[in-house]
Order: C-alpha cells, then structure tokens, then sequence
C-alpha cells in the first residue's frame, strides 16, 4: 500500500527483517513498524474486536489506536509509536479474544 | 506530600516544548522534558534530526527549520528524557509517567503542557476502511520513513496542510490522482475580509499560491465546494464519490488522505478537569488560558497549537513566553526581566497570527461534516453509527457521557480522541444546545493504555535520578 520514495543508492538505512506473524518482511532500521507494515503490504493489519471489519493504521501519531499489533510479546501496542528492529516479534490482532484462546 | 523534583515539567518535544526547554535552561531553571516519541520535534518536525538529505528536500525549509531547535535542544543541558509517555497529571502537579515499560512519579513547581494537536476527525462514510489515513499520516510516513502511498491517491478535506501534503507527495514520486477541496464557497467570500491582516504575513500567502501553482502545473484535478464524500471499497478502498453542485463525482483510488484541519489534543487538559471554551469558528474545544499559558490550575501551563491553533512558527514564542512566565512564577526572575524576557517573542508570535483569521475562515470545515449520514461510523474503537447517535439523542441522552454509558461510544482504546468532537457536534444538533451545554467527555487516566506491571512499578519508586 505504501512504498519507499527513495532509490537503493539513495537509502543508507539498514536492512532488516522482522517476523510478523511467523512470516519474514524486510524493514528499514530506524522507521516506525507502522509504515514498515504499509510497505510490505500488511494490509489489514488487524480486524476488530467489535464486528471483525479489517483496519489498517490511520493517524501514524499515537490518536486512533487502529495500528494495534503485539510486539515482542507486549500487547497492544501502537505500531506507529516504535521503530523497528533485527528480529522484532509481531503478531496482528485478529478478532474478539474469547475465553481459552491461546495468550 | 511528594517533594517537588523540577521547577519546571514539560510535556512534549515539538516547537513549543522544545523553545519552553530551551529558553527555560538559559533562565537556570531545572527543567525536565518528557516526550513520547524517541527523537525531538514532535509531529510538525518529527524525526527531523535523523531523516535523509532526500526527505528533508522533498519536506522543505519549514521542515528543515525545526532542525535546529532539536540540535540546540541536545545540547541545552535539560533533561530531555524520549520515549516517556506522561499517563497522568494531577491538581499537585505530580506527573506519572512510563519510560521502559515502568512508570515513575516527578514532581514541578510548574508545568508547560505543550501537547500540540491532532487532525480533526473527518467522520464520512468508508472512513474506517485499510487504505483512508489522514493527510497528516502521509506527511508522517514521509518523516518517519521515507514512505509514500503507492497507486493513484485522492486528498479530499479542507485546509492548507492538504495541499502541501498534495505537494510532498508530488515531489516524492507518488501518484496524486486528485485534490478533492470540501471547504463551502462562501468561505472564500468570508476570508477575503480577512485578507488585509493576512498581507501582514505574506509568507504564508506566497506559499499558498506556490502549492496551488505547483498542482495545477501537475495536471492534478482541483475539485471545489465537494459535499457528500463518502469512500467505498470491500476490503479496503476502491474508489472516492462526492458531490459537486447536483453533479455525482466517482474517483478510483488505492489511498484516500482526508483532512480537515488541525484541533488542539485536550486529552491531558481534559483529565485535568480545566476550563475549555467552545471555539465556533474552528469548531473545536481550547482551554482557558491567559497571556503567559497559565490554564484554570495554578502552575500549569499550555503552550503551541495545544492551546489554540497557531501554527509551529507561533508555538515556539509561545514556549518563550510560557517559560519565562513559569521562571517568574517560581521567583527565578521578577516581573521587569519577564516582560523584557517575552516582549521579542510576543512580537514574533503576533506576526505568525495575523494569518489566522484568513486561513480559519477560508478552510472553515463544512457543517455537513459533523452531521454524519446514519450509516456512517463515528467511534472507530467501538464502531457506534451516527444513526446509533441520533437515536441515543432521541431517547433522551444529554451528552457525550451519557451516549458513552448507552453504547461505549468512546470507550475503546482510543478514548473518545477520534469521536468527541463529532459527538459533542451531533447531539448539540439533535437537542438543539449549544457545544457547551452539551460537553464533552470526562477523560481518565491513564491517557494511553499501560500495563499492569508499569502500574506495579510505581509501588517502590525512588525520586527520579538525574540521568
């Protein structure tokens, strides 16, 4: 959904890659895990506890809350308020949790 | 009760914090300044110490000016503690906040709240869908990460922020398929009275017939005076509709940037319980403050577009002025060298502000705006309907608080930040009441949701070391 406005011999940024959801997607070291998901195209990035309608990060500035992720085991956390590193761990959110889910 | 630790705490690391930082150190005041994110300049100059040559080009000057207030500010000597979410404040003045997932409690004499602004929710139809972000989001991801929106993008909204967004997006290689303007024509009929102050801040003007200019030398569709915006896709956006005149428009598009200005982020003043003022024209809530920042509670300050929207430009004096304000406060300057202190800032300040009139009525957002069709969502979080709203008005709910009971519109994670000045702005509609009467959410702590082992950390809290 989003991709980088700059050329490779442009980016002196680190490639990197996260896990997300057991999955490897490269990210560039120092960016937010938010745009790092919109770039590789993890659209939704969740679905609602609510009614399970797909949501994609809105703000990126810490209001809207809908780029909730779990990351490195801590959850809830606004993806657009991180940046990304080497190995970070993340899970998408996916639905209303119920009693005897898996943590 | 808790020893104060600081004369002064600051909240937030943008143009407002960071000149209340900068001109606190120099008046020798022990200044703690808390920011959330990892690097100095808040949103307006966000990662702006870290981002390549190529991105600070493509931002501009008034990107790249916020530079050296962050370098200055690195090296000013205050204790500038990143990554620190303050989750309360109370009527002592004691701040409670997370740093490494543990919270810690701090102590001032003063405190400069200077927590800036948000967008201004824009509540149409297929808002809530993956691909629709604010036009501010696309600037962000720009800082933050040198990213811009792939396939044909739409900007529809209202505001000058849009059409520079249109702009840096041009610049950076993205596709603007359209700039979809939602401002009534009248407003253009209403600035113009406006325009002789405005010519007293010509920058502003140039710059905003520069990007006009630059869209039209693109090619970029201009569309004016749009009304019944709403946004359709199945998975996530497909294509943007809209009114102009009697004539339906349909735009296809992968990414849809709404904008409608910018509001003051009142989250910290509102847990503070502090007087607010209804702002008709901008059609948001400000708190009270007075010359020197000073809100309804004694010692605490609101400084930059947290108070009321200014602009950066405007915010850093106001930094200037507040802490010179806080110094006097706490017997660190009398009252001659405080006024000497502010009278450059408040010059600098007023000229920044002679715009404002101009700009405020020319991108008045549109009434329909606030007034959502019934099918439309209005709390993100809790995905309560404007319909849901209505209906709540009609059986007798008095305000936000009580439609908050009725339907936990507002209660989810965000806590009423993207629903509560549509809420406040329906039911004063449907009960026919004014924005006062009607109010707004009471906000709780914590601010932002924290974990219970934060919480717990607070239990065996030593006063905050200096690092």
């Amino acid at each position: 959904m989003f991709k980088s406005m700059l050329t490779a011999s442009e980016d002196q940024r680190a490639d990197i890659a996260i896990l997300v959801d057991g999955k490897t997607i490269r990210a560039r070291a120092g960016e937010s895990l938010a745009t790092a998901l919109l770039n590789a195209g993890v659209v939704p990035l969740r679905h609602t506890p609510v009614s399970g309608s797909p949501r994609a990060p809105f703000c990126l500035m810490g209001v809207c809350f809908d780029c909730l992720v779990e990351v490195d085991g801590r959850q809830n956390v606004q993806s657009c308020m991180v940046q990304v590193h080497a190995g970070m761990q993340v899970r998408l959110p996916d639905g209303a949790r119920h009693v005897g889910d898996p943590a | 009760m808790m020893a104060p630790t600081h004369d002064l705490i600051i909240i937030g690391a943008g143009p407002a914090g960071m000149s209340a930082a900068l001109h606190a150190a120099a008046l020798g005041l022990k200044t703690l300044l808390l920011d959330e994110q990892s690097h100095p300049g808040g949103q307006i100059y966000r990662n702006v110490t870290q981002v390549p040559p190529k991105v600070a080009a493509v931002l501009g000057p008034d990107y790249r000016h916020g530079r050296g207030l962050a370098e200055r500010l690195q090296q000013c000597g205050v204790d500038y503690r990143s990554g620190a979410l303050v989750w309360e404040i109370t009527e002592d003045l004691v701040v409670t906040f997370q740093q490494d997932e543990r919270s810690s409690r701090v102590r001032a004499r003063q405190i400069i709240a200077a927590t800036g602004a948000m967008e201004r929710p824009s509540p149409v139809p297929g808002w809530t869908l993956p691909g629709v972000l604010n036009a501010g989001a696309a600037q962000i991801a720009m800082k933050t990460s040198a990213s811009v929106p792939q396939g044909p993008v739409v900007l529809a909204g209202a505001g000058p922020l849009l059409l520079l967004v249109a702009c840096q997006l041009l610049e950076a290689g993205a596709e603007v398929a359209a700039v979809v303007q939602t401002a009534p024509r009248e407003n253009l009929r209403r600035a113009l009275r406006h325009l002789p102050a405005a010519l007293g801040a010509p920058h502003y003007l140039i710059k905003g017939l520069k990007m006009l200019w630059r869209l039209r030398r693109a090619g970029v569709p201009l569309y004016q005076g749009a009304s019944e915006l709403r946004i359709e896709g199945q998975h996530q956006v497909q294509q943007v509709q809209f009114n102009i005149g009697p004539q339906r428009h349909t735009l296809a598009a992968k990414v849809v940037l709404l904008h409608h200005g910018v509001v003051p982020n009142t989250q910290l003043s509102r847990q503070l319980r502090l007087d607010h003022q209804w702002d008709a024209i901008n059609l948001c809530w400000t708190p009270v403050v007075d010359e020197g920042g000073q809100s309804s509670l004694p010692g605490l300050r609101i400084a930059g577009d947290g108070a009321a929207i200014a602009g950066a430009r405007a915010a850093e004096p106001a930094g200037v002025i507040a802490a010179a304000h806080a110094a006097l406060a706490v017997g660190k300057i009398d009252a001659p060298t405080c006024a000497a202190s502010v009278r450059e800032a408040q010059a600098e300040r007023d000229r920044h502000l002679r715009i404002r009139p101009f700009l405020d009525a020319l991108y008045r957002p549109p009434q329909w705006l606030a007034q959502p069709p019934d099918e439309a969502i209005v709390c993100r979080c809790e995905e309560v309907t404007a319909g849901q709203i209505r209906e709540m008005a009609r059986l007798g709910c008095q305000g936000p608080n009580q439609t908050k009971f009725f339907s936990r519109c507002g209660m989810g994670p965000c806590q009423g930040r993207m629903c509560g000045l549509t809420v406040t702005q329906m039911l004063a509609q449907a009960l026919h009441k004014s924005p006062e009467e009607v109010g707004a959410y009471h906000i709780r702590t914590p601010l932002k949701p924290i974990a219970l082992a934060s919480l717990a950390a607070l239990a065996d809290t030593e006063p905050l070391a200096p690092e």
